[in-house]
């Protein structure tokens, strides 16, 4: 049997161990560290249907990511799905007529919010509104457009 | 011949549920104790080391391949639909969900479980149980207590750590050998992964199965037949049932926490 010295510091180094190992997951793994050292500002955006975007997506620009969806809500007067976009305070000249769009990356992939830099002075600042915004492609109807554009030959 | 058999059917349920009722007697026991117990941390801290410390190497190369493994078949699938960025979801989902408290507690029945229904009991065997009563000092609270504190303590904080050193693996393999890209791996993780739906259930699974694995080794020791034979199966018994009683908590605790 060792010492309790001995015994008592391997017990120490192997609790600090495990509540490290937690305290990275919460951290690296779960992204909670986003939110610790990354400033953002959150604008929002009004669609019309927001598909399978769900929060946490991506915000992306020229295929980089500059932030993520905070919070999708429906506007309950204009039925319209109001989403919350948080924007990395680093892209803090992105200009106010900029549009957003959604996409899917890939066949299979996630849905995220694709931002188009418009040619404004103005840059978008917290709690401004993105006002040109382009919805969510639902296969559904454009599958009901074509099949409607078949009956009109 | 008939009545032989229905008494013989009639016995063994009787045995059995008298188990659980004396398992269950023995953690009413152990938690009316509890207070007593902690005001004494030196013997905690002394199974700690017995059954934490010395299950890292085990839980550390385990969860290192586990890891592994899951980037590398999980590539292998996820490249035929062009989503092999999201092999790092995958791992981590993975192994925070299920692997990292599943495969820990398993590791930790067959590797500190047995060591402690095996050697509870042999001090049956050996009747230091008995003598400690004489010295009116209550076995239960002297050896069984802080083995299974230490028990609840040690499982949440070993399956921490192997599912980071899992997803570390998965980084080696998706990143150093495959070649992804490493802001990808972590990014889309991130972006997947929450704290209070994967990470904390992981948490809260670990510590039941803890209290699971610990409760049955050490009750299969405390009541093994003071023979060489009867510890050799408890140690079995521990192990088997410990076990299974994981998988089977494991899909409650999967169909309750996760819709």
């Amino acid at each position: 049997m060792q010492s309790t010295r001995t015994m008592e510091l391997w017990v120490g180094v192997f609790v600090a161990l495990g509540l490290g190992a937690m305290f990275l997951l919460a951290l690296e793994v779960s992204g909670l560290a986003e939110f610790r050292d990354r400033p953002s500002y959150e604008v929002t955006a009004h669609f019309d249907n927001v598909g399978g975007l769900r929060e946490k997506a991506p915000v992306n620009m020229a295929g980089v990511r500059v932030g993520q969806v905070k919070a999708i809500e429906l506007d309950a007067q204009s039925y319209r799905a109001r989403v919350v976009l948080g924007l990395d305070s680093r892209f803090d000249r992105i200009p106010a007529d900029s549009t957003a769009a959604i996409y899917t990356s890939g066949l299979l992939g996630e849905q995220y919010v694709s931002l188009d830099p418009g040619w404004e002075e103005d840059y978008l600042a917290a709690g401004d509104q993105i006002t040109s915004t382009q919805s969510a492609v639902v296969l559904e109807r454009i599958l009901g457009q074509f099949l409607y554009s078949l009956g009109d030959d | 011949m008939i009545t032989a058999a229905f008494r013989n059917l009639g016995a063994r349920t009787l045995a059995a549920l008298g188990g659980v009722g004396r398992a269950h007697l023995l953690m009413f026991r152990l938690l009316a104790g509890l207070l007593r117990v902690l005001a004494q941390p030196r013997y905690i801290i002394q199974q700690l080391y017995a059954v934490g410390v010395l299950s890292l190497v085990i839980i550390v190369v385990s969860g290192l391949f586990v890891g592994m493994v899951l980037a590398l078949q999980g590539y292998y699938t996820l490249v035929d639909f062009g989503a092999a960025e999201s092999v790092g979801v995958l791992v981590a989902l993975s192994l925070l969900r299920e692997l990292g408290p599943v495969v820990t507690a398993l590791l930790f029945a067959g590797r500190a479980g047995s060591s402690l229904t095996a050697e509870v009991g042999l001090m049956k065997a050996t009747e230091q149980l008995s003598s400690m009563e004489m010295m009116a000092v209550d076995p239960e609270l002297r050896v069984i207590a802080p083995r299974f504190l230490a028990c609840v303590v040690a499982v949440p904080l070993l399956a921490g750590i192997f599912s980071l050193v899992g997803i570390y693996g998965g980084y080696l393999v998706s990143v150093g050998l495959i070649g992804l890209d490493g802001g990808a791996y972590w990014g889309n993780m991130q972006s997947a992964v929450s704290f209070s739906d994967d990470v904390l259930n992981g948490v809260i699974k670990s510590v039941v199965f803890g209290i699971v694995v610990g409760w049955i080794a050490l009750y299969k020791g405390y009541e093994a037949v003071p023979t060489s034979e009867g510890v050799s199966r408890a140690t079995t018994h521990g192990v088997v049932h410990a076990s299974l009683a994981v998988l089977g908590l494991d899909f409650l605790l999967t169909a309750l926490m996760f819709d």
